[in-house]
């Protein structure tokens, strides 16, 4: 078992995903699962490779600086669960 | 004749030569999806308002003697993780089930322009993640030639709908062969473009490194006019890139002469079904008979290919997804405080694949893990794109299997923790190396179709159409519409 059910405990946590304490044993089993799955890359030597983050030869790109009409806030606002006056509202958070 | 079985070209002909007028012919298409969606399930939304407002618009400007696109009144579907202007954008999930985009993707703009009518927003797999459109989190599509079957993921929806009559196109994303495996298990064209390729400004992100929008289509002739409308560069999108779009309808030739073919040793091993080699094998001699040069090529490490897409792919999505956290749009589940309503709108927003996804990608993103994991998979992209390279000094094109099997049967991997995930072993590579594929159905296997796929150099679509266009001439139609 490469992690434990106390770690797909924090690991849900950093995830930000609620998992109903009963499901910890399955899940425990699954991500262990696609953790053996990954396994077979560590037969390979990769020390003298470089990594590639992305695939064509792309570096910073750059446009004008200038003012562009943006999408109207009323639209923008459409979607969302709970807004007041203009702003999206939230629970309490301090 | 059948209109939902012709190809846009011949679509196209008879709108110009006024046989059939838009209006028309949108509601033949319309008709079609009343007819056979009970069984097939290809859309989450059937927009049959936008699409006759579209066509009627077409059918004045005919009148008026405008200059129209070759896809001008031709009715598309499109994926439902590809923003649309007031028409609701699920990604088939719980967790953006009401989401209605205030915006239109680049793409649907370039097809708004061109007069494409749309006729519905097609089922996924949640976020794309899955091979059959089972982890749809509304429902099943059935694919169009099998009852039994499942049409292939993750835009199964996207691929039984061209099979099925209900759109003589469509339109929707790659991540790792979610185009090129349904469009095999359905008997379409599917088609993956380069990186870069196709903006991706609209286009719901799961994996950004990897996803590529691209058409589904009936034959490669619809292909490069679908590509002919969507290539080119958009500012919006950072990575779309600042090359040259050819007319690809310039590689319609059916003239393979001198082409050099190579056949990946890897990609016709163990996971492969003996009748489905057979098919690809009988493909490669047909070209050969029209004067290409197959030979065989090793890229020894294609076994490493997925383990790697799918550290790098759950990574990606994980900081992605950080995004549904039920402030701005999307699901919210209510609780006391605010991280008790992240993790409670999250937890009931994403189905279990993409939980899944996010885990692991955030596992292989954690401090401590970030190399053994995330660089590691890096490198090993690396070597793939060596691999390519290395193939491409000799070969034109790459000619591989678009998947293992013809179309599973539904249900039929429901307990693997890895659900079949080998289904992308022969696609995956192509968007960890950028590169533009293409699945081209060749025939039958127990009245399944077989999906043949293309791989070319970075934007050399137009030997993929060359090479597809020659194969598709020699072969018989296989049957594609009997939903």
């Amino acid at each position: 078992m490469k992690i434990s059910e106390k770690e797909v405990e924090q690991l849900a946590f950093l995830s930000r995903l609620d998992l109903p304490g009963e499901e910890l044993a399955d899940w425990t089993k699954t991500l262990n699962a696609v953790l053996d799955y990954l396994e077979p890359l560590n037969k390979l030597d990769t020390s003298a490779i470089e990594p590639a983050a992305h695939v064509l030869p792309l570096k910073n790109v750059f446009r004008e600086d200038r003012p562009q009409q943006s999408l109207d806030k009323k639209l923008v606002l459409a979607n969302a669960p709970e807004e007041d006056e203009g702003f999206f509202v939230v629970p309490r958070i301090v | 004749m059948d209109l939902h079985t012709i190809s846009v070209r011949r679509l196209g002909e008879l709108l110009a030569r006024k046989e059939v007028g838009s209006e028309e012919l949108t509601r033949s298409y319309l008709e079609r999806i009343s007819q056979v969606e009970d069984k097939t399930k290809a859309f989450i939304t059937v927009t049959e308002e936008e699409a006759l407002a579209q066509a009627r618009a077409v059918d004045e400007q005919r009148v008026r003697g405008e200059e129209l696109s070759p896809l001008a009144g031709i009715p598309m579907a499109i994926a439902d993780n590809i923003c649309t202007e007031g028409v609701r954008t699920t990604c088939a999930s719980k967790m953006l089930e009401n989401f209605i985009p205030p915006y239109d993707a680049a793409v649907v703009e370039r097809m708004k322009k061109a007069g494409s009518a749309l006729v519905g927003k097609c089922n996924m797999d949640e976020f794309g993640m899955g091979i059959s459109t089972e982890n749809s989190c509304f429902f099943s599509t059935t694919n169009p030639l099998d009852p039994e079957a499942v049409p292939g993921g993750s835009n199964g929806g996207a691929a039984a709908a061209v099979a099925a009559g209900e759109a003589a196109f469509a339109l929707g994303s790659d991540t790792e062969g979610s185009l090129r495996q349904p469009a095999a298990s359905c008997g379409v064209v599917g088609f993956k473009p380069t990186y870069g390729r196709v903006s991706r400004y609209g286009l719901i992100s799961c994996a950004s490194s990897l996803d590529q929008i691209g058409p589904l289509t009936r034959d490669v002739t619809d292909l490069a006019l679908v590509l002919n409308t969507i290539c080119g560069r958009d500012e919006r999108d950072s990575t779309s890139a600042a090359v040259d779009v050819p007319d690809f309808k310039k590689y319609l030739v059916n003239d393979v002469k001198g082409l050099k073919i190579g056949l990946p040793v890897e990609y016709f091993g163990a996971g492969l079904a003996p009748l489905v080699a057979d098919k690809l094998r009988e493909a490669a001699r047909k070209l050969e008979e029209m004067g290409a040069l197959c030979e065989e090529v090793s890229m020894p490490h294609t076994d490493y290919a997925l383990p790697a897409h799918y550290i790098i792919s759950s990574a990606e999505a994980s900081s992605n997804l950080a995004r549904y956290d039920g402030v701005r749009y999307g699901l919210r589940e209510d609780a006391e405080d605010v991280l008790g309503m992240f993790k409670r709108t999250r937890g009931r927003g994403f189905g279990a694949e993409v939980k899944k996804r996010i885990m692991i990608g955030t596992y292989a993103l954690s401090t401590g893990n970030y190399n053994e994991y995330y660089v590691k998979a890096l490198k090993v992209r690396t070597l793939i794109k060596q691999d390519f390279a290395r193939a491409f000094e000799r070969f034109d094109c790459l000619l591989t299997p678009a998947s293992p099997a013809t179309a599973y049967k539904k249900g039929e991997l429901k307990d693997d923790p890895l659900a079949g995930y080998q289904s992308h072993i022969f696609t995956a590579p192509a968007n960890l190396a950028g590169l533009p594929a293409m699945s081209l159905p060749i025939g039958l296997v127990d009245g399944l179709p077989v999906g043949l796929q293309l791989i070319a150099r970075h934007f050399d679509e137009g030997t993929l159409l060359r090479a597809g266009y020659a194969l598709e001439q020699s072969l018989e139609q296989t049957g594609r519409n009997r939903a």
